[in-house]
C-alpha cells in the first residue's frame, strides 16, 4: 500500500514536471525591445561641470522637498537619489582632484537618476502593476494610487533608482518619470531643459544614439559643437571643447539596454554604475516563472496528482482517528 | 503503528495564567504599542530600514524565515497524506497548529511592513495583479495557504463547537484542502528563493544561485518543517510535562537525514558550479556567515548519520536546533547579508524593530499555548507510552 | 614681513595718522575723513588686516613720490582714462599725489622734444628708482616698425626705460598679454611687456584693469617697499587670485539652476546667471565681482548690469572666444558639500545589536539546557532499551 502510493505519487508528479518543462522553451523570455518611439536621455560626463542646475530644476518641476545633510539646514543637500530627490549629481574625487574626468588626481560628475531600463526590474517585480513601462516611450512610470509599499522594487533595482518615504505614515515611492507631467505642456525633462553644458540631453533613443557616434568620431580636445536641451528641439547648440571620451557607452548593452545613456572620461564604476550583464534580471526571473507557473499548467498537474493520491489516504485515517476520539 | 494512531488528540487544559504566558503577553504588547507608532509616524520612525537595505527583518525573519519555520504542517501533511506514513500522524494536528499561527502571523506582519498596506487587496485585483511578479505568487500563495490551513486545522474547532454536520461535510473534501495544503507551501516556499533572482548581482556569491534558487529554499522549507517537528514535539514534551515522542521522532529523522545530505550536496555543487565558494575563503562578514549557515547544516550531518544517533532524544534535538538556525540563516544571509545594492550602505535592525519581531514570535507561542491548552491539539497522553 | 612692519606702524597709529591724514588732506584739498577713507579703501583692495590703513596713511604721507614715467603702445589709453574718470573726485587726486608722473604722454603738458627730454631727465634724476608704468603692447614683427613714438620703436623705448627702471609694471590686458591687438592674425606681432623684456614683471590686466588694483600695488610698493605677491603670470594675487565665477552676486542662480537664456528674456530681467549667454566669469581671474569694475560704484560691472563677463583680464579668453560662446569652467573641483559616489548611509545601532545577542544567546543556552537535560533522560533510557 505505501510502497504503491508512493510510486504513483512519484508517477504524477513526475508526469506534471513534465508538463511544466516541456512548455519551458515556449515561456522563455529574453530580452524585452526597445520601445519604437522610446525618450531617453544622453548624460555626457565630460560636459558636466557641475552646477546641480538640473538638481534643482528637478526638485521645482516634480514639486519635491528639499532635503538636508548637513547640520545647518539651509541648502537643498541630498546624498543620494532618495524619497524626497529624484536626480541627483554626484563628484568622483581622487587626490588633489586638479583635472576633470581624470581617474588619478581628478575628478568627474556623475548624474543618478532613472535609467528607464528597456526591460526594468522594478516593472518586473512589481505585484500590482504600479510600476509600468510605457508601450510606446518606454518611460517608466509608477502610480502610487496602485502601490502597496511593498518595496520590492527598491531592492529590485540594480541603479538604486526607486525609493521610499520611509518616514512618511502614507509613504510612496518616488523615481523620476522623466518628467512626462510635463509633456503636455509642451516641455519635456526639466533636467535637460535647464543643462547650460548640454551634458544632460533629451531626446529619442534613436536621436540620442546618432549623437553618441558623432560625439565620438570628434577629435579629443577639439572644438565641436554640442547641442543643448532637446535633440531636435529648437537649436541652441554651442561650441565646447571636445572631452577624451571612454570606448564605453553605458547603457548600451547593459542588462538589455537602457534608454538613459552615458558618456564619460573615467571608468563607470568610478562614477558608481555597475558592472552588469547583458541579460536583464527580469528576464531571468520572468523565464523561470514562467516556466514554473506557466499557464498554472505544471501546479494543475501536481495539484491533481496530490489530490487523487490525499484522497486515497486521508479518509481511512481520519474515520479511524475519529472512531478512536470518541 | 495502531498504537500511535491511538493518539487521539485533546485538549490539555490546565492553568493560562503562568508567569511565562505573562511574560509573552507583555512582549506582544509592547510589539503593539510600537506598531501602533509605526502605522502613525511612518516606517522610519521605527524601523532602520533604508533604499540601501529596504528590506529588513521584518520581511527576512517575519515573513521569509517565519513561513519557513511554519513548514511543520506542510512537511506532516506530506509525509502523512501523500506519502502515507501513517504512524507519525499524531504530529500532524500540533504541527498544522503551529504552521498556522506561523504562517498567519507571518501574513499579517507583511500588512506591518507594506508602506501602503490599505492597497493590499490590489494584489488579488485583476487590472492590478501583475502575475510576471515573483512577489505575486507568493503572496497568492501564501494568503491561500493561510486559508486553506484554517480549512485543515477547522476539525479541531468544529469539534470543540459541537458543529458535527459542518464536520462531516468537510472531513469529505478534506482530502482536496490537503492536496492543496502540500501544493501551496512547495510553490511559494521555493517562491521565496526566486524573490532573490531578480536581484541578480546584488546578492553575493554564495546565495545568488539563480535558477536553483527555489530547489534551495524548498528543500530547506521542508527541511525545516522536519526540524521544527522534532523541536515543538520535544518542547512541547518538556514544557507541558508529556513524554518523549522519540519513537515517532527516530524515523522521521532518517527520512530528514536523506534529505539533508541530498541539499548539502546540491548547494556545495551549486558554489563549485558557478564558481562562487572562492568567494568563501575571503576576510569578509558574507564569508563568515556563510560558514556559519554551512555548519548548522554540515553538523546535525555528521551526528545524525547513525541509526543509534537518531535515537538520541538530545542529539536529535540538538540537530534540531542547528537545522533550524541553518534555513534561518540561509535566508538571514540571502537577504540581508549577501545583499548589497551600493558601497556605503549600512543596515542593522533597530530595538523597536527587533522588538517588534520579538513580539511577534511572543504572541506565535502564547496563541500555541492557549491553543493546545483549549482546543484538541496533542494527542492524548497515555502513561503506556512511556 | 610686511605684517610685521605695518604693526609696527600701527602701534603710533593714534598719535600719527591725525597729524598725517590732514596734513595730505591739506595738501590735496580734501578732509581728513575722505583721504582715511581711501586709505582704508586701498587696504581692503590689497586684502590687508585692521590697522594696515594706518600704515598706509602714514606712508602716502611721508614717502617721498616715487617718479613714474608712463609708457603708451599699441592702446587705446582707456587704462589711463579708467584711472582718472574714477567715480571717487579724489581718487585721481590722490594718484597724481602718490606718485610723480614725470612722463605720460596724455597727461603731461610738454610735447615734442619737450616730453622726450623731460623722459630722458627723469630717468637720468631717478636711475634705479622710478618705476616704469607700461600701456599698450608692443608690436615686435618686422623689426618692431609698427608702433613709434617720437621716431623710436616701441620696442626699443620699452627696453631702454626698463633698463634702470625700480619696477615695471604692466597695467592693462595689452601690455600684460597682448590683449585685443594680439588677437588672431595679429598682424603686427603684438606682444606683452613680459615677453619683450624676456623678464617678468607685474601685470594688472583687464580692459581696463581697476584703478584700484593699480594704485593698490603702487601703494603697496610704497609702503613696503615692495610690489605685492604675484602669481606665475605676474598678476597681484590681492586682485587677481581668484575666479570671479567664484564670488559672482548670481553665483546662487547658477548653482540653483536659474538661467537667462536671451537678452531681455524673464530671467535676464530677474538677474539670473549669465552662464548660458557665455558669460566668462568661470574661466577669468578677476576680483570684478568683489569690488566692481573701474571706479564706477557696487554692482557696477558687466555682470552686475546684465551683461556676460568676457573674460577681459584672461589670456585666451577676452578677445579670442566668442563672446557668447559658454565657458569652460576653470579651477572648480567639486565643491566640499557635493555627495561622494559612496556615501555612508543607513544606521546601525550598537544597543540593538547587543539585545540581538543577547536573544541569540539566551535561545542558544536554553537549547544547550534542553539538549543537556534530555541527554541525562537518554542515558536512563539507554540501559532500559538494552535490558529489554
Amino acid at each position: 500500500m505505501d510502497r504503491r502510493t508512493f510510486f504513483k505519487a512519484s508517477l504524477a508528479g513526475g508526469a506534471a514536471l513534465a508538463t511544466g518543462a516541456a512548455s519551458c522553451p515556449a515561456q522563455a523570455r529574453g530580452n524585452k525591445d526597445l520601445p519604437p518611439e522610446a525618450l531617453g536621455l544622453l548624460f555626457d560626463s565630460t560636459l558636466c561641470v557641475g552646477c546641480k542646475a538640473c538638481v534643482a530644476a528637478c526638485k521645482e518641476a516634480n514639486d519635491m522637498p528639499p532635503e538636508f545633510s548637513t547640520k545647518d539646514q539651509y541648502w537643498d543637500t541630498p546624498l543620494d537619489l532618495s524619497g524626497k530627490t529624484l536626480n541627483v549629481i554626484k563628484a568622483y574625487r581622487n587626490g588633489t582632484m586638479e583635472a576633470k574626468d581624470r581617474v588619478e588626481n581628478g575628478f568627474a560628475f556623475s548624474k543618478k537618476s532613472c535609467m528607464h531600463c528597456v526591460d526594468p526590474s522594478c516593472v518586473s517585480a512589481c505585484p500590482v502593476s504600479a510600476m509600468q513601462k510605457d508601450p510606446k516611450t518606454g518611460v517608466v512610470t509608477y502610480d502610487k494610487d496602485a502601490c502597496i509599499g511593498c518595496r520590492y522594487c527598491v531592492a529590485a533595482c540594480p541603479f538604486g533608482v526607486p525609493r521610499f518615504t520611509y518616514d512618511k505614515a502614507i509613504p510612496q515611492i518616488s523615481k523620476c518619470q522623466l518628467c512626462v507631467h510635463r509633456l503636455k505642456d509642451g516641455k519635456y525633462a526639466a533636467c535637460a531643459e535647464v543643462c547650460p553644458t548640454g551634458a544632460t540631453l533629451y531626446g529619442t533613443v534613436a536621436d540620442i544614439k546618432k549623437e553618441i557616434a558623432r560625439r565620438k568620431t570628434l577629435e579629443p580636445g577639439k572644438q565641436a559643437m554640442f547641442p543643448r536641451g532637446r535633440l531636435g528641439g529648437p537649436d541652441q547648440s554651442y561650441p565646447n571643447v571636445v572631452g577624451k571620451y571612454l570606448d564605453h557607452t553605458y547603457g548600451e548593452k547593459e542588462f538589455g539596454g537602457t534608454q538613459m545613456l552615458m558618456l564619460s572620461g573615467v571608468p563607470f564604476e568610478k562614477l558608481g554604475y555597475p558592472d552588469l550583464p547583458p541579460r536583464s534580471d527580469a528576464a531571468l526571473s520572468e523565464t523561470l516563472q514562467h516556466t514554473l507557473y506557466g499557464g498554472l499548467i505544471a501546479p494543475i498537474a501536481v495539484l491533481g496528482a496530490l489530490t487523487f493520491v490525499a484522497r486515497r489516504n486521508v479518509k481511512p485515517e481520519d474515520e479511524e482517528g475519529e472512531q478512536h476520539g470518541k | 503503528m495502531a498504537n500511535n494512531h491511538a493518539h487521539a488528540p485533546a485538549p490539555l487544559g490546565g492553568s493560562l495564567l503562568t508567569p511565562f504566558t505573562l511574560l509573552l503577553g507583555a512582549l506582544s504588547a509592547i510589539a503593539g504599542i510600537i506598531l501602533a507608532y509605526r502605522f502613525f509616524y511612518g516606517l522610519g520612525a521605527v524601523t532602520n530600514i533604508n533604499d540601501g537595505y529596504p528590506w529588513g527583518i521584518w520581511v527576512a525573519y517575519d515573513v521569509v524565515v517565519g513561513s519557513a519555520l511554519a513548514c511543520g504542517g506542510f512537511v506532516m501533511a506530506l509525509l502523512v497524506y501523500i506519502f502515507n506514513k501513517g504512524q507519525y500522524h499524531p504530529l500532524v494536528r500540533p504541527a498544522l497548529l503551529a504552521s498556522l499561527f506561523g504562517y498567519t502571523l507571518a501574513g499579517v506582519s507583511v500588512i506591518f511592513d507594506l508602506g501602503r498596506w490599505w492597497n493590499f487587496w490590489h494584489i488579488f485585483w485583476p487590472g492590478y495583479a501583475q502575475v510576471n511578479s515573483v512577489m505575486f505568487e507568493v503572496a497568492v500563495c501564501i494568503t491561500a495557504y493561510i486559508v486553506v490551513m484554517w480549512i485543515e486545522f477547522s476539525p479541531a474547532f468544529l469539534e470543540k463547537i459541537g458543529m458535527k454536520d459542518v464536520k462531516r461535510k468537510l472531513d469529505k473534501l478534506l482530502f482536496f484542502f490537503i492536496a492543496l495544503g502540500v501544493l501551496l507551501p512547495s510553490m511559494h516556499q521555493s517562491s521565496l528563493g526566486s524573490l532573490l533572482v531578480i536581484f541578480g548581482q546584488q546578492i553575493h556569491p554564495l546565495w545568488q544561485s539563480g535558477m536553483l534558487l527555489p530547489v534551495i529554499y524548498l528543500m530547506t522549507a521542508v527541511l525545516l518543517g522536519f526540524a521544527v517537528v522534532i523541536f515543538e514535539a520535544t518542547l512541547s514534551s518538556t514544557g507541558f510535562g508529556r513524554p518523549l515522542e522519540t519513537k515517532v521522532l527516530t524515523p522521521l529523522s532518517r527520512i530528514m537525514w536523506g534529505l539533508l545530505a541530498s541539499y548539502v550536496a546540491l548547494r556545495v555543487l551549486d558554489l563549485l558550479w558557478r564558481g562562487a565558494l572562492g568567494t568563501a575563503f575571503a576576510a569578509t562578514w558574507q564569508a563568515f556567515w556563510f560558514w556559519v549557515e554551512m555548519a548548522c547544516f554540515i553538523v546535525p550531518l555528521a551526528t545524525l548519520a547513525s541509526d543509534s544517533a537518531r535515537r538520541s532524544a538530545s542529539k536529535l534535538f540538538t540537530a534540531a536546533v542547528l537545522l533550524m538556525a541553518g534555513g534561518m540563516l540561509l535566508r538571514i544571509n540571502g537577504f540581508l547579508v549577501g545583499y548589497q545594492t551600493g558601497d556605503g550602505w549600512h543596515y542593522f535592525p533597530s530595538f523597536a524593530e527587533l522588538m517588534v519581531t520579538v513580539g511577534i514570535i511572543a504572541f506565535e507561542i502564547l496563541a500555541y499555548i492557549v491553543f493546545v491548552r483549549k482546543f484538541p491539539v496533542l494527542p492524548a497522553a497515555q502513561p503506556a507510552t512511556r | 614681513m610686511a605684517n610685521q612692519r605695518m604693526e609696527n606702524m600701527s602701534e603710533t597709529y593714534i598719535e600719527e595718522t591725525a597729524e598725517a591724514a590732514s596734513t595730505v588732506a591739506n595738501r590735496l584739498g580734501i578732509n581728513r575723513r575722505e583721504f582715511l577713507q581711501f586709505c582704508a579703501a586701498t587696504a581692503t583692495t590689497l586684502g590687508l588686516p585692521t590697522g594696515a590703513e594706518a600704515a598706509i596713511a602714514k606712508a602716502v604721507e611721508k614717502a617721498k613720490r616715487p617718479s613714474v614715467i608712463w609708457l603708451h603702445f599699441q592702446e587705446c589709453t582707456g587704462c589711463s582714462e579708467s584711472l582718472l574718470r574714477a567715480e571717487h573726485p579724489t581718487l585721481e587726486k590722490l594718484i597724481l599725489d602718490v606718485i610723480s608722473l614725470d612722463y605720460h604722454e596724455t597727461l603731461m603738458a610738454a610735447a615734442g622734444h619737450q616730453a622726450e627730454a623731460a623722459r630722458k631727465a627723469a630717468m637720468k634724476a631717478h636711475k634705479g628708482k622710478y618705476v616704469l608704468v607700461v600701456e599698450g603692447a608692443i608690436p615686435v614683427k618686422d623689426n618692431g616698425i609698427y608702433c613709434k613714438v617720437g621716431g623710436h620703436k616701441a620696442i626699443d623705448m620699452v627696453k631702454e626705460c626698463a633698463a634702470d627702471a625700480a619696477a615695471v609694471i604692466a597695467i592693462g590686458s595689452c601690455a600684460s598679454w597682448g590683449g585685443m591687438p594680439s588677437t588672431e592674425p595679429n598682424p603686427t606681432g603684438a606682444s606683452s611687456v613680459g615677453d619683450v623684456l624676456g623678464k617678468p614683471v607685474v601685470t594688472i590686466p583687464g580692459c581696463p584693469p581697476n584703478p584700484y588694483n593699480f594704485l593698490a600695488t603702487v601703494v603697496h610698493f610704497l609702503t613696503f617697499g615692495s610690489l605685492p605677491a604675484v602669481d606665475q603670470l605676474g598678476r597681484p594675487k590681492f586682485a587677481y587670485g581668484r575666479i570671479i565665477h567664484e564670488h559672482c552676486e548670481r553665483r546662487a542662480h547658477f548653482d540653483a539652476g536659474r538661467f537667462a537664456l536671451e537678452f531681455g528674456d524673464e530671467g535676464h530681467r530677474k538677474g539670473y546667471c549669465l552662464y548660458k549667454l557665455g558669460c566668462k566669469g568661470p574661466e577669468t581671474y578677476a576680483n570684478c565681482s568683489t569690488i566692481g569694475f573701474g571706479d564706477a560704484g557696487e554692482s557696477n560691472w558687466p555682470v552686475g548690469c546684465g551683461h556676460p563677463c568676457i573674460g577681459c583680464t584672461e589670456k585666451g579668453v577676452g578677445f579670442t572666444k566668442p563672446i557668447h560662446q559658454t565657458a569652460v569652467l576653470r579651477g572648480m573641483s567639486p565643491p566640499a558639500s557635493y555627495p561622494g559616489i559612496v556615501e555612508q548611509q543607513g544606521k546601525a545601532s550598537f544597543a540593538a545589536a547587543a539585545a540581538l545577542a543577547a536573544i541569540a544567546g539566551t535561545a542558544a543556552g536554553g537549547a544547550a539546557m534542553l539538549a543537556k537535560n534530555l541527554g541525562k533522560q537518554d542515558a536512563e533510557q539507554q540501559p532500559r532499551q538494552k535490558g529489554e
